[in-house]
C-alpha cells in the first residue's frame, strides 16, 4: 500500500516538474499579430472560413495567406478592420450584398431544440417541442445551427431591406470627383 | 430689425407664379385612404385599431410610444380595411406599416368636448396637448412638435421663429396659408409662445411674397409680442440654421442645436395646426400640399387629407400632361424622388412635383470635377463639398467626415451652383447612410461579443454545477455505504 502511494506521488511530482520545465522552455512565441486578429474575429469558431476555427484563421490572415474577405459571420464592418489593420486594399464591391441571417420556417419546425444547443450568441429560442425562432438582432448568421437541423427547415437567408437602413447608394460615375 | 446675412446660397428660379395665384381647394375625400404609422422621427406609432372596425373622423389610429414619437388619426370616417406593409412615400419603394381606411362618405367628426381655454393651461399642458395631435414639423423636417417645444423651454429659448420664408422654389402652400388664413397662424404663434414660455416671436417671410407679408402684418397689428420680418429671397434663407442667422446673426455651432442659439424655428404650418389642435380639438388629419411643375395640368394648392394617394392628387389637377420626367415629394432642391404615384401623401408633404425633362437641370450628364470651387461658394454652412464626395466616392468615410458631412443639411445649393452636374447631394446621403451602417455593424459585433461571453460563462457554469452535484452524489452513496457498513 505504501511503496504504491509512494511510487505514484513521485511519477506524479517528476511528471509534472518536466511539464513545468517544457511550458518554460520549449514555449512557443505566439505571433502578436496573430492574437490581435484573433480578438477582432467573431470567435465562434463556426468554420466557415475553411480554417480550424478563428484562431486558425487568424494565423492565415497573420500570414497573409487568408483573405481579409474570409469571415462570413464578421461582415463588412470586420473586412473593413482587418484590411485597415493588415493595411491591404479591399474592393468595395466584393463583400457588398445583403448579411445572411438564420431564419426558422415554423410549418417545418419540430422543436427538437438541437439548434439551440449550437448557437453561438443564444439567439435561438424556444422550448422542447416548441417551434422555435431565431431573434435576428442576436443571429451572426454562423450558419452553426443549420446543419444540426433535421427537417431542413433553418436556413440562412438574406435580410430584407428596410426603410429604416436603407440609404442611398453611391452614383456610379464612370470617372473620378 | 436689424438683419444679418449668411454665407453662400444660390437662386434658383422661383416657378412659384403656376400655382401662387392658385387659392386653397379642398381635395373631394378619396374613397380609400393609406395612412402610415410612422411619418415622424423617432419611433413608430402602434396601431390601436382592428381590421373591420368603424372609426370617425379624428379618431385615434396609431398611438405614439415612448418619448421622441407621435399619435396618427383617421382623416374621415369609415371603416379600417387593412393593417399592413404599404409603399412608403420614399425613393426605396419600400414599405410602412400602414392603417388603410375606406371612406363611408360621411366625414363624421368624434364627438368632442369643446376645448378649455388654452391660455388657462400649463405651458407643459399645452406642449402635451399639441403632442396628442399628432403635430410634427410641417415644413419637411417631421420633428414631433411637442419635444421640440418642450425642450426648448426647458433650454429657455427667448425667441419664437416662425418659418415662412418657403425657398424651396414652386413651393406655395405656406404662401398661400398666409394669405388665406393669417388670423389662424398667428392664433397659433400665440399659442407657441405660451406654450415656450418665451417673450417673442418673429415672422420671417421672403420679399417674394408681398401678398403674404400684408396679410401676416394686418393679422398681427395687436400682438405686441409677434413680428413680421421680411427677408431677402435666397435658397436657403429658410432652412432653420440660415434663418436664424439671418435674424440674430448668430451660427448654430458645428454639430449643436439650433435652440444653442436661444431661437427655435417652426413653420407656419405647424403654428395653423398647433392652433385647429387647441381651439377646436382638431388633430393633424389634413394639409396644404403644392401639386405643381411643367408636367402638371392645373397645378393648384389643396387641402388634401393625409394618406390621400399622389394619383388622387394629380387626378385633381388635370392629370400629368405628359410622363413626368421626375416626380418628386418636395421641391426641387429638397424633395424626394417618388418610387411611382400609389404612395399617400404623409403630415410633411409639402408639395408634389412633376417636372418636364426640359425643367430637369440635374438630367444633365456629370462630368469629372473640374475643381472651380463654385460649391464652396454656394455651401450656406461653410463647407467643402468637393472634398467631401471625393471621400465619400472613395469610401473614406471619416474623411468626409472631417470635412464636416455632420454639419451639412442636404440643401442641394452645392449641387445646384456645380457646372459639371456632379449628384453631390447623393454623395453625401450615401455617405451618411454608409456611417449609420457602420455604426449599427460596430454595435452589433459588441454585443455578438457580449452573447458569446455569456454563454461561455453560462457553459461553465453549468459545468461547475454537474460537478458539484456529482461530488454530492459519490458523497451520498459513501455515507449510505458506510452506514450500511456500520450496521453490518
Ligand atoms: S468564419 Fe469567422 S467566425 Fe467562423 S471560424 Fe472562421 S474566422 Fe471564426
Ligand atoms: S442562429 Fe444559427 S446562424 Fe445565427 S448565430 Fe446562432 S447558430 Fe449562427
Ligand atoms: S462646383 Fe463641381 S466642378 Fe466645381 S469644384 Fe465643386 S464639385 Fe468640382
Ligand atoms: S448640400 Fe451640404 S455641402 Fe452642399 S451646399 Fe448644402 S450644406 Fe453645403
Amino acid at each position: 500500500m505504501i511503496a504504491a502511494v509512494l511510487s505514484l506521488t513521485l511519477l506524479g511530482v517528476a511528471l509534472g516538474w518536466g511539464l513545468g520545465l517544457a511550458a518554460r522552455y520549449l514555449r512557443v512565441e505566439s505571433n502578436p499579430v496573430h492574437e490581435e486578429i484573433q480578438q477582432m474575429l467573431p470567435g465562434v469558431n463556426c468554420g466557415q472560413c475553411g480554417y480550424p476555427g478563428c484562431s486558425g484563421a487568424a494565423e492565415a490572415l497573420a500570414t497573409g495567406k487568408a483573405s481579409v474577405t474570409l469571415c462570413p459571420p464578421g461582415g463588412p464592418t470586420l473586412v473593413q478592420a482587418l484590411a485597415a489593420k493588415l493595411g491591404v486594399a479591399v474592393d468595395g464591391a466584393s463583400h457588398s450584398g445583403p448579411p445572411l441571417l438564420a431564419r426558422i420556417d415554423e410549418a417545418t419546425c419540430i422543436g427538437c431544440a438541437h439548434c439551440g444547443k449550437r448557437c453561438p450568441t443564444d439567439a435561438i429560442i424556444g422550448a422542447p417541442k416548441q417551434i422555435h425562432g431565431v431573434m435576428q438582432d442576436a443571429c451572426i448568421g454562423c450558419g452553426l445551427c443549420v446543419d444540426v437541423c433535421p427537417t431542413e427547415c433553418l436556413q440562412l437567408r438574406p435580410v430584407a431591406p428596410a426603410l429604416k437602413t436603407w440609404h442611398w447608394p453611391k452614383p456610379a460615375l464612370g470617372f473620378g470627383v | 430689425m436689424k438683419l444679418f446675412d449668411f454665407w453662400g446660397g444660390v437662386h434658383p428660379a422661383g416657378q412659384k407664379h403656376l400655382s401662387a395665384e392658385q387659392a386653397i381647394q379642398i381635395l373631394p375625400m378619396p374613397s380609400r385612404l393609406h395612412v402610415p404609422l410612422q411619418q415622424h422621427t423617432g419611433r413608430s406609432a402602434v396601431a390601436v385599431v382592428k381590421v373591420g372596425q368603424t372609426v370617425r373622423k379624428g379618431e385615434l389610429l396609431g398611438q405614439e410610444q415612448g418619448g421622441v414619437s407621435a399619435p396618427v388619426h383617421a382623416p374621415t370616417s369609415g371603416v379600417i380595411t387593412a393593417i399592413g406593409d404599404f409603399t412608403a412615400p420614399h425613393v426605396s419603394g419600400l414599405p410602412l406599416p400602414t392603417v388603410t381606411l375606406e371612406s363611408d362618405g360621411e366625414d363624421r367628426w368624434l364627438e368632442q368636448e369643446p376645448p378649455p381655454d388654452p391660455f388657462a393651461l400649463e405651458p407643459e399642458e399645452v406642449a402635451a396637448r399639441i403632442g396628442e395631435a399628432g403635430i410634427v414639423g410641417m415644413g419637411g423636417a417631421n420633428f414631433p412638435s411637442a419635444v421640440k417645444l418642450s425642450k426648448a423651454r426647458q433650454a429657455r429659448v427667448h425667441t419664437l421663429a416662425v418659418n415662412g420664408a418657403e425657398c424651396e422654389p414652386y413651393m406655395t402652400c405656406d404662401d398661400r396659408l398666409m394669405r388665406e388664413r393669417a388670423e389662424h397662424i398667428v392664433d397659433g404663434v400665440r399659442l407657441m409662445l405660451h406654450a415656450l414660455q418665451a417673450p417673442n416671436a418673429v415672422i420671417a417671410i421672403e420679399d417674394n411674397k408681398p401678398e403674404a407679408v400684408a396679410r401676416m402684418k394686418a393679422a398681427c397689428q395687436n400682438e405686441g409680442q409677434i413680428r413680421v420680418v421680411v427677408v431677402p429671397s435666397r435658397y436657403p434663407a429658410g432652412s432653420a440654421k440660415q434663418l436664424i442667422q439671418i435674424l440674430t446673426g448668430l451660427e448654430t455651432p458645428a454639430g449643436g442645436r439650433g435652440t444653442d442659439t436661444g431661437v427655435l424655428v417652426h413653420n407656419v404650418g405647424t403654428a395653423y395646426a398647433v392652433h385647429r389642435a387647441l381651439r377646436q380639438a382638431r388633430p393633424l388629419i389634413s394639409r396644404i400640399v403644392t401639386v405643381t411643375g411643367g408636367a402638371v395640368a392645373e397645378p393648384k394648392n389643396l387641402e388634401a387629407p393625409i394618406g390621400a394617394l399622389v394619383e388622387d392628387l394629380l387626378a385633381f389637377c388635370g392629370g400629368t400632361t405628359d410622363a413626368p420626367a421626375r416626380l418628386l415629394m418636395g421641391g426641387p432642391m429638397m424633395g424626394h424622388p417618388l418610387p411611382g404615384t400609389q404612395v399617400p401623401i404623409v403630415k410633411g408633404t409639402n408639395g408634389i412635383l412633376a417636372l418636364t425633362a426640359a425643367e430637369l437641370r440635374l438630367a444633365a450628364t456629370p462630368s469629372p470635377c473640374i475643381r472651380c470651387g463654385r460649391c464652396v461658394e454656394a455651401c450656406p454652412m461653410g463647407l467643402m463639398p468637393l472634398e467631401m464626395s471625393k471621400r465619400a466616392r472613395h469610401d473614406d468615410l471619416d474623411g468626409a467626415q472631417a470635412f464636416g458631412l455632420i454639419d451639412c443639411i442636404s440643401c442641394g445649393s452645392c449641387a445646384f451652383a456645380c457646372p459639371s452636374h456632379i449628384p453631390l447631394v447623393q454623395y453625401f446621403e450615401y455617405a451618411r447612410g454608409a456611417l449609420e451602417a457602420r455604426q449599427r455593424a460596430e454595435q452589433k459585433a459588441r454585443e455578438t461579443r457580449r452573447l458569446l461571453e455569456q454563454r461561455q460563462a453560462r457553459l461553465v457554469r453549468a459545468e461547475q454545477a454537474k460537478a458539484e452535484a456529482a461530488a454530492r452524489r459519490q458523497a451520498e452513496k459513501r455515507q449510505a455505504r458506510m452506514k450500511g457498513g456500520a450496521t453490518a
